[in-house]
């Protein structure tokens, strides 16, 4: 007996939106095993994870506090991933984005500045984001240096850098000696949505971005370009499409995403330059990238899922005392399955006896 | 003088990590495959190369502990991509963030636990002999042995039938198997011998660099042992070199830093990294096209019976 992959004439759809749950049921079946394993009761760790946050109010607007990052980036890493442009420095792009933006806040800091501050500092952030990520874009179309690496080392590169800022020059006076600039001026903030609640605007700029990302990728030349030349160079040649130009274009713009999401983290749930101000939300974008199947909308759905991983896993950490490593142990399972089960989709599996018999098959 | 050979000794150590795990991963990569879960394999190395240690006190077991752990990670890589033919970029993504993961949750046992770590050859004269005895002969164990696994994959390589048919099977995955050569089996075994070097790297840093686990301890170092197999060409001989030079950079930094010239420590750590970007570019372009990847690197084989 031997397993053989064979390829499916067509795809079919059900196939296509069923994948996605049945690799999160299979995710929520080994995390059961492994939190056996730790000496947890599975069901009520679970029931932490997942339904608790939930539950309340405050809840709630934490998953979308912290979807709002994971989404932005991942519907700029779909567009790369699409077209077959392997962009996975989003992490450095979003520090630098900080960075960026966090530069204006601090300039203007205790001057009179109007409310052009925080507009300015979203432009930069992204134009920041969009420069950084240029760089391993770039090294690839120019000298054919892997984009994978490039910017993978430019991620340690931004953390360092942050990490200079504000420990020296930025390093906020009467912060006793704490790495972390000054809060920022009024001016320089996200504004929130609801008087005393967490929801920023920046949950706004995500669902833009989504809604931007699909009419590109469903109703645009450009977005048509993008999936021709990842899913068919051969064809995207013929029809002069240039595939140079859509690795600079996607990388261009989730660069930016990135770059917009990190002022937004920075200048809205935190309020202050500091190092550390991502818990990975960079890698995080990827599995949601692919567990929404890079489609704004459903990478939208995985944001929200992903984000309440986070805070199912703080909850869990302080409630069950389930260590945090859990929580990214979860992910990367999740992100195996998700693959796995895309490949269910493309290739149908069947047992194939290895008699001499097979040689008589047409294939 | 003495400094000169401190700074020798402290490069070697920090290059035999990176050259173990490129030389594993140089081989997987000749047989077609790219696993880019180094960074994850070699953390689960660490975590589980130091719990093997610390239980038993035996080096030789916490190496072991090591290799086993890099091995059975690159097989859960090997079954998604070469079983059920995903995408190897982002498996070995996951493969990345599992490890970091289970790693964390793995080493949090031994946290803050110290061990012996692997004692140095001493030779009683040729060891004493100023300048050159201490770096000749006064290594531990893994220095010479990652040495002799890059002689044994070089030989392996250009002298040997089957590693004549591993690279085929890397440049043209189709005539390979059209010749009858099980491609997907030697993938696999080419797939589990980088695992078990990029667990064996990682489980030196805990063994042989610094005694005791943390989380992430890795810093990178698996990017860069990818990065080094692409400086070398996919050639063992100039996968030493590489990694003695980077080794060098990131000793010397260091250096520099103790040294108090007047630059950010931060921009001198992160050399090692804008060292990597740099190179890659520089050689990427010198190479225009780079004739010596092997053909098939990355994508997908699907044997049509």
């Amino acid at each position: 007996m031997q397993l053989v992959l064979e390829k499916r004439a067509e795809q079919s759809t059900a196939a296509a939106l069923v994948s996605p749950l049945v690799a999160i049921a299979a995710t929520l079946a080994t995390m059961s095993l492994l939190l056996a394993l730790l000496g947890k009761n599975p069901a009520a760790a679970l029931i932490v994870y997942f339904v608790d946050p939930l539950t309340d109010g405050y809840s709630l607007q934490e998953i979308a506090v912290k979807a709002t990052p994971l989404v932005m980036i991942a519907v700029g890493l779909a567009l790369c991933y699409l077209a077959n442009a392997w962009n996975i420095g989003a992490e450095g792009q979003f520090l630098i984005g900080a960075v960026a933006g966090s530069w204006i806040a601090v300039k203007t800091q205790g001057t009179d500045a109007g409310h052009w501050v925080l507009p300015a500092m979203l432009a930069s952030a992204a134009i920041a984001g969009a420069l950084y990520a240029l760089i391993p874009a770039i090294g690839k179309v120019r000298f054919g240096a892997s984009e994978i690496l490039t910017s993978l080392m430019l991620v340690y590169v931004a953390e360092l850098f942050l990490d200079y800022l504000v420990r020296g020059p930025w390093r906020d006076p009467a912060g006793f000696n704490f790495p972390t600039t000054a809060e920022f001026d009024p001016v320089a903030t996200v504004p929130v949505l609801v008087e005393g609640g967490r929801l920023h605007l920046g949950a706004i700029l995500a669902l833009l971005a989504v809604a931007a990302a699909a009419v590109l990728l469903g109703r645009t030349l450009k977005g048509f370009e993008i999936r021709v030349v990842g899913a068919a160079p051969r064809a995207a040649r013929f029809a002069g499409f240039d595939p140079d130009r859509a690795i600079l274009v996607t990388f261009a713009v989730s660069g930016a995403l990135a770059g917009l999401a990190g002022i937004i983290e920075v200048a809205g749930p935190i309020g202050h330059l500091q190092p550390g101000i991502s818990p990975g939300y960079g890698f995080t974008a990827i599995i949601v990238a692919f567990l929404g199947r890079l489609n704004p909308v459903g990478i939208l759905i995985a944001g929200l899922f992903l984000a309440l991983t986070f805070i199912g896993g703080e909850q869990a950490q302080i409630a069950m005392k389930i260590p945090l490593d859990v929580t990214k142990v979860f992910q990367g399972i999740l992100l195996f399955y998700v693959l796995a089960c895309d490949s269910l989709i493309l290739y149908r599996f069947r047992f194939i006896s290895k008699s001499p018999g097979v040689l008589r098959g047409t294939g | 003088m003495e400094l000169v050979e401190a700074i020798i000794l402290s490069v070697l150590a920090a290059s035999t990590p990176l050259l173990i795990a490129a030389t594993g991963e140089l081989v997987t990569e000749r047989s077609g495959v790219l696993n880019l879960g180094v960074e994850g394999m070699m953390i689960m190395g660490a975590a589980c190369g130091l719990g093997g240690t610390w239980l038993t006190g035996s080096i030789i077991v916490g190496a072991l502990c090591g290799m086993i752990a890099g091995m059975l990670l690159s097989l859960i890589f090997a079954t998604m991509t070469l079983g059920l033919a995903v995408n190897q970029v982002a498996t070995g993504l996951a493969l990345t963030i599992f490890g970091i993961g289970l790693s964390g949750l793995i080493g949090a046992g031994f946290v803050g636990e110290r061990i012996a770590t692997a004692p140095h050859l001493h030779l009683p004269s040729p060891t004493d002999v100023p300048f050159g005895g201490r770096i000749l002969f006064g290594q531990d164990g893994f220095v010479y042995l990652s040495l002799a696994l890059i002689v044994a994959v070089r030989w392996f390589l250009y002298r040997t039938r089957a590693g004549l048919v591993l690279r085929a099977c890397g440049d043209n995955h189709v005539s390979a198997h059209a010749l009858g050569y099980p491609v997907l089996r030697i993938r696999l075994l080419a797939t589990m011998f980088g695992g078990a070097c990029a667990g064996l790297a990682g489980a030196y840093l805990p063994l042989a660099y610094t005694p005791f686990f943390i989380p992430g301890m890795t810093a990178g170092r698996g990017w860069i042992a990818l990065a080094l197999v692409v400086f070398a060409s996919w050639l063992p001989g100039r996968l030493v070199i590489g990694a003695y030079l980077f080794g060098a950079v990131s000793i010397l930094q260091l250096h520099a830093q103790g040294a108090g010239i007047g630059i950010p420590s931060q921009f001198m750590s992160a050399l090692p990294y804008l060292a990597t970007v740099i190179v890659l570019v520089a050689l990427s372009r010198a190479r225009s096209g780079g004739s010596t990847t092997p053909a098939s690197l990355g994508t997908v084989f699907v044997p049509d019976r």
